[in-house]
This record gives C-alpha cells, structure tokens and sequence, in this order.
C-alpha cells in the first residue's frame, strides 16, 4: 500500500518578522513548542493545586501561606473552607485534564513531530493550526480567569454533574459565573482541538512522501493519527453539552434539571430537564478522552523502547490494531462511570461487558511491550527509563481497572480512593510519563541541544518512587472506605486514616520538589546543553534525518523518498546497525513493510 | 556486510500536469490554459478534500449529539409540546435546495469557463451571486420563523420544544452563514481569476451538506418521537 501523494503541505515562506516567527507562527514546529510550553504552565499550575490540596487533607487547621490570594471567601486565615477546596481541586483536574494529558503528548509532540514523520514540510492548514494553538491558548485564560471573577472557580468537579452545575450560585460558590467560565473555555478548547484533528487527519492521509505507506509510520504518528480520530468525535459531542449548560443557566431552558427541585430551600425555575443526559453527553466525550491523553503515550513509548532497543516490537500491525481497537471501544464503555448514576442496571451490564473487553486490546499492547523487551540489550537511559515507568504505572492502573470494570465492585469503590488511585496511575501518571520520555528523547531534535542524561535518570528514579509511595497507598484508602472529594476526615471510622494521608502528602510534595531537577535540567540544557548531533540516538525515522533542530521546510528544500519500513534495527548497513528510513540501501535481513 | 544500493520502490504517478506544463496547471493546481480538466481534477490537492471531510464530520457528530439530546429530553418528562412548525420554513427548505442546484449549475460553469470558453452567457459568477442571495433569503427566512414564533409567546425557554427549535435552527443558521463567508471567499478568488477547481469543490461539499443537514432538522422538529 503505497501512497502517491507527493503534495507538498502548504507553501508559505519562512517568517521574517518577530511576531510572525515566535508568536502568530505558521510553523508547525513552533505551535508544538507553543503547546508544550502551554502545557508545561498548566501543569505547573495544576500541581500546586494539588499541593494546597494534599497539605489541607493532611492538616486540616494548619494555615497554608498566601492561599487568600487564590480566593477571597474560600480562605479565611488561610484556612481553605470545604467549598474551596472543592473549586480547587475541579481547577486541578481541569487544568490536568485538557491543558496537560491532551495538550502535550497529542498537540504538542504531534504538532512538532508528526509532519516530519510523514515526510511533509508542514501541516496541510496552517492558518487552521495556528489557530488552534491560540484558541487553547484563549481558553487556558478564560479557565485562569474563573479565579478572579465573583465567587472563584466552580466547584463541581471537571465532570461538571448535572443539576448542581446548571442551577446557578444557589448551588454553591462558583456555581454561577464559575461554570458559565469553565463551559466556555471547554467549548472553546473543544474548537481548538478540532483544528488540531482538521490538520492531522489530512497530513497522515494525504501528505505522506513517496514510498511512506501507511505502515511505514513510525508508532507515534499511528497513536496521533487514532488519537485525532477520537478527538474529532468526542470533541465534537462535549462542545454541544456546553452549550446546552450554558444555556441553562444564561437562557433558563431546562435540559438537565428537573422539576421539582429544591436546592438549598429554593424551588428551582427549571422543569422536566434530565440530569443523566449531562452524564451520557459529558462521558461519551470523557472515555475516549482518556485514550486521547494515554494513546499517543504509547505511540511514544513504543518508539522510545525500540530506539534503545536497537530491534523492532513483535509486531508493529498488532500494536496498530490494538490501539485502534482501545479507540473504538472507548466510546462503547463510557457508561461504566455511571454505574452508581441510577441508570438501568441493565445498561450497567451492557457497558460492563465491552469494558472487560477493552482490556483485551490494553493487555495486548502491554504483551507486546514486555515480549519485545524480553531479550533485548536495553540502552538504559532517561527516556527509555520513563518508557517503562510508563509501562509500570500502565499496568498498575491497569489492574485495578478490572476489579471496577465489574459493577457489584464498582458501585463499593466508586467514591472512595481507589478509583483516585485508578486513573492517576492509568491516565495521568503514566501519560506524564510519556510526556517525559518524549521530551528527553526527543528534546534534542526539538531544541538542538541535549538534556543530561544522568540529571534524567535521578528525575525519572525520584519520581517513580514518588508517584508509587502516592497512589498505592490510595488503593488501601479506597478499600478501607476513605471516600474522595472530602476535605477532612472526621468521622470515626476516617480518623485512623489520617496518618496514610500524612504519608501520601509528604510523598507528594517530595514529588513535586523532585520536578524542579526536570525544570533545571531543562532550562539549563536549553541554553548551555551540549548541542546536538542530526541523529543522536541512532534512530530511523523521518526526524533523525533532518538537522537539530530542523529547518523552517523539515527538509531543506528536498522531498523525502522513503524504501523502508521506521524501525530496521539489528541490521547490518553502511551506517550501523540501523537502516534509516529514507536510505535507499538494501540490507540483507532486513524487513520492510509494504 | 553486502549493500547494494536499490531503486526507489515502484509508486504509481498520478498522471499530474506537470510543472513545466503550459498554462498554469501546476503544483497550484490552477486549472490549465489548454482547458484539460480531467488531469486537473486528478491533482486537486488532496488535503482540502479530505478537510472538509473532516470538517462536516465534526458538524454532524455535534448535531447528533444534540438529536440524542432532543430524544432524551422528549422522553425524560411530561412538559414537551409539540410545536407546530411555521410555514415559512417549508418555504426557506425550498430556498435552501434552490441554492445547492445553483451553486451546482456555478461549478459547472466554472469548469467550461475555466477550459477557455469566456463567454458571457456562462458567467459562473452570475449563479454564485443567486447561491449567495437564496443563502441570504434562507436566514432571513429563518428569521422570520423566529418572528412568528415570537408574536406566539413561545421563547427559547418557554418550553422544550422551543428551546430546541431555536437552539437547532440557530446554530445551523450560524453554520448557513459561515458558508455565506466561505462563498464570497471563492466568488473574490473567482473574480482574481485564481479560483481552485478543488476550492470550489470543497465549498459546494460544505454547502450541499448545509442543506441535507436541514432537511434532516426539519424532519426532526416535525416528527413526534
């Protein structure tokens, strides 16, 4: 399966002015490094959310310094009040949800990676592009501006549940203006990730140099071009739900709540609306959003792994296939987060079953990985070492999504800490994981300089032990009955509890701090690293064969001719063990995909 | 250690008017002096037909969440009344069809105008201008069907029903003119005689689909489901 399309992307010259270089930037280099600088703001952000979280969970009295900046009501001597934390930790999610797990291994890598990888010279819309860049961008500041507007930040939780969120301030603070704040940045945010998929879809379909046939994409532009895939159609469904709470609350229609409804003494004005709709319109967006933050990690990983593997996966067809099966499942077991929603118990079922079977894909992937490392002379290194911190924490989350993909366990555990522990292992950590896999890898093409690799190894060390003495201990919680969303503990059978969150809160700050040899080493090797060759890791594809960092067109004016399939490891060529993608040698061994 | 050195692997060429080719059907894809469409057609860039793929893909996964919304809320409670469509928009669907069959009447034209045929009686531009005019009557229409509901008592909240009338006909509307913008877009590009044949293919697409997406929200609102 070849593909013929020789058209280049969009011709547009190299920027001459400051504005059109480093800011309204047409280059999709740039917007991937606007990306991950956005994200790296974002989770900065969403970390110290977690701090003010973690210290108030672990001594509740104990005064958090400065904390009434954040809020004007919400910390009365700097002590948060149970709302606030509750506006806290919804701005927490949020923030990790859309601005870091979506934006950086999805836009950010993508955006950088994906157009050299097809062998184009940019994305097929620039213009498009760069607009979803700064439409994000737009609603990363409208979310920061819910700290500052009335009562602060809504505090419904990122899933935003119906009535509470569509009632108005009756419901609580932030319940009004913070919710009207947050629908619209998720709606404008659904746009600029809609942008993203208008740019990728067509890049990976029609944009691919001569000889780049499908399966001759490396790992991570087949986990981009599934994860845009998914973003299209789950995007596309969560920005209508925002539209129709914001109506709610700004039109006084009545979509999801009820009649009758008396909500802090006050009959509301709303009639016949149905509460479950929210949670089906919200969840058929959030499950596949959870593939879209954990996908292209392991398209990532993946390719990380078989860089410093120096030999190719088991079967790179399997590893497609399975992670376009975890796509296509993802929208058929939403409602397994709506098990204790009331729903028919018959549906409860019906989703129970294609989410035992999502596993299947999940745990294929996960064979793959270990059977390819099994054997292998693995190049230990900062990004190999987060790639199978990836692994790890995948396949931790992993299992204790067996036991809540059942509903009679579910329903026990829904609200307690094991399910906090699920999916920060599955999709948050793990995804970040990714995240810092990619960037030691491939931070060198990115910026021209290498990372310190030692500098590495110390940061991905310190944070797996940190991340596991976080949230293990949370699956214990959960099974105990510490149920999540308190602010304090205070009732009786809580109280014993209170020292593991001690322990869970030292181990998170610990964590945190350890973040800040990332941020040197970052900073520092973006300025003053050794800088880097065209091909440091001796990989294959597209992007190895381009300088660091590559030119304004990817290739310097040439079209890229492809004869290989992305990883011709354990060869024997002119160059080493490695066959690059573009090299029109033949090799003896080697094996090339159609 | 034996290397040779291969061939590029066999691709099949699209048969593409190259770019030293007379006229200007090159990488551009501007449509050839010596009028051969075909080849043109073959080298449309492909990016912008599947981009607009993509685009009414997203358009139409947000009107089937709002149509699973619809059904929902028609069945979650007793409070829905079924509202009784004003006239007028039989009339605008009409309008609204007019527009796809003269916009198809304007690309065809287009194509025998661009094969060098220049006469006036093919004037492209000429049906572009009644597509955008049918366009314009179509909101206006809609418009009016507000009014008339309006004169009626019945508002966005008045009751499900409405709200979703509105919310419905409003955000295509808005999708109505937002092809109105991407009209005068290919009309300025025609007059600059630097029209693509795909552009007007990728618009045509989008404005086709504006109206089998209102055929269906007609359906819709009508039916009592």
């Amino acid at each position: 399966m070849h593909d013929t399309s020789t058209h280049a992307a969009a011709h547009h010259g190299p920027p001459t002015s400051f504005i059109r270089k480093h800011v309204f930037s047409l280059d999709h280099k740039v917007i991937g490094k606007q990306y991950y600088g956005l994200g790296l703001v974002a989770v900065i952000i969403g970390m110290v959310l977690s701090w003010v979280m973690r210290i108030h969970l672990a001594w509740t009295a104990y005064p958090i310094p400065g904390l009434h900046l954040l809020s004007g009501t919400g910390a009365p001597g700097n002590v948060m009040t149970p709302e606030f934390y509750l506006q806290v930790m919804t701005m927490h999610a949020t923030f990790m949800v859309f601005f870091v797990l979506t934006v950086v291994p999805f836009a950010a890598f993508g955006n950088f990676f994906l157009p050299i990888h097809t062998g184009a010279e940019d994305m097929p819309f620039p213009h498009f592009n760069m607009m979803s860049f700064w439409t994000t961008f737009v609603a990363f500041c409208v979310m920061l501006l819910s700290f500052f507007v009335g009562d602060g930040p809504t505090l419904g939780g990122w899933t935003q549940y119906a009535p509470l969120s569509a009632v108005g301030a009756v419901a609580g603070p932030g319940q009004g203006s913070g919710v009207i704040i947050w629908a619209t940045s998720i709606a404008i945010f659904c746009v600029g990730q809609l942008f993203g998929a208008l740019n990728f879809i067509p890049n990976v379909l029609d944009l691919r140099c001569k000889g780049m046939s499908m399966w001759r994409l490396p790992m991570p532009t087949w986990a981009w071009f599934i994860t845009s895939c998914m973003g299209l159609t789950s995007f596309s469904v969560l920005m209508p739900a925002c539209i129709l709470l914001i109506l709610d609350h700004v039109a006084g229609t009545s979509f999801f709540v009820a009649s009758n409804l008396v909500i802090n003494d006050q009959l509301q004005p709303h009639s016949g609306g149905s509460t479950l709709l929210w949670q089906h319109l919200f969840w058929f967006f959030g499950h596949p959003e959870v593939y879209i933050a954990i996908v292209p990690g392991m398209g990532i990983v993946s390719h990380v792994l078989i860089t410093n593997m120096r030999k190719p996966m088991l079967s790179h067809r399997v590893l497609v296939y399975s992670m376009g099966a975890l796509a296509v499942l993802s929208y058929m077991v939403y409602g397994h987060h709506m098990f204790v929603s009331g729903m028919n118990p018959f549906s409860s079922l019906v989703f129970s079953f294609p989410t035992l079977l999502i596993t299947i894909p999940s745990t294929v992937i996960v064979l793959v990985w270990i059977g390819s490392l099994y054997g292998a002379k693995l190049r230990i290194n900062a990004a190999s070492l987060f790639a199978l911190g990836f692994i790890s924490m995948f396949i931790t989350g992993g299992v204790s999504g067996f036991f809540l993909a059942q509903p009679s366990i579910q329903i026990l555990l829904h609200a307690t800490y094991f399910v906090v522990a699920h999916f920060h292992f599955t999709m948050a950590i793990a995804a970040l994981f990714g995240i810092f896999s990619g960037t030691y890898f491939w931070f060198p093409k990115m910026w021209g300089r290498m990372m310190n690799d030692n500098l590495g190894k110390l940061h991905f060390w310190l944070t797996f032990i940190g991340v596991y003495a976080i949230f293990m201990p949370m699956h214990y919680l959960g099974l105990a009955g510490n149920v999540r969303r308190y602010q304090a503990f205070v009732v009786d059978y809580m109280q014993p509890l209170v020292g593991v969150h001690q322990f869970i809160t030292i181990a998170a700050l610990f964590t945190g701090a350890v973040q800040l040899i990332f941020i040197y080493n970052f900073i520092h090797s973006r300025f003053w690293g050794e800088p880097a060759p065209e091909n440091p890791w001796q990989g294959t594809s597209l992007e190895w064969s381009v300088p660091s960092p590559p030119p304004h067109d990817n290739f310097g004016g040439k079209h890229p001719v492809v004869y290989h399939d992305p990883y011709q490891y354990g060869v024997q060529s002119s160059t080493g063990d490695y066959l690059m993608q573009d090299s029109p040698e033949q090799v003896k061994g080697a094996q090339d995909e159609p | 250690m034996a290397t040779t050195i291969h061939e590029p692997p066999k691709v099949e060429e699209r048969r593409l008017p190259g770019r030293g080719s007379p006229g200007n059907g090159d990488f551009r894809n501007l449509v050839p002096s010596d009028g051969k469409l075909p080849a043109v057609q073959d080298y449309a860039p492909a990016p912008a037909k599947t981009g607009i793929w993509v685009v009414l893909a997203a358009i139409a996964m947000s009107f089937a969440a709002f149509t699973s919304a619809l059904i929902v809320r028609q069945g979650s409670a007793m409070d829905w009344h079924h509202l009784v469509l004003p006239r007028i928009l039989y009339l605008n669907t009409l309008v609204l069809l007019a527009s796809s069959v003269t916009l198809e009447i304007a690309r065809r034209r287009v194509a025998v105008f661009m094969t060098g045929a220049r006469t006036l009686d093919l004037s492209p531009a000429r049906w572009l201008y009644v597509t955008l005019c049918l366009g314009l009557v179509f909101v206006a229409g809609q418009y009016a069907a507000w009014q008339q509901l309006r004169s009626e008592g019945l508002y966005l909240a008045t009751n499900p029903a409405s709200s979703f009338f509105y919310l419905l006909t409003a955000i295509h509307a808005m999708h109505v003119l937002g092809g109105l913008v991407g009209l005068t877009y290919v009309m300025r590009k025609l007059y600059r005689v630097v029209l693509r044949r795909s552009t007007l293919d990728t618009f045509s697409y989008y404005w086709h689909f504006m109206g089998i997406l209102w055929v269906y929200l007609l359906l819709l609102l009508w039916m009592k489901l």
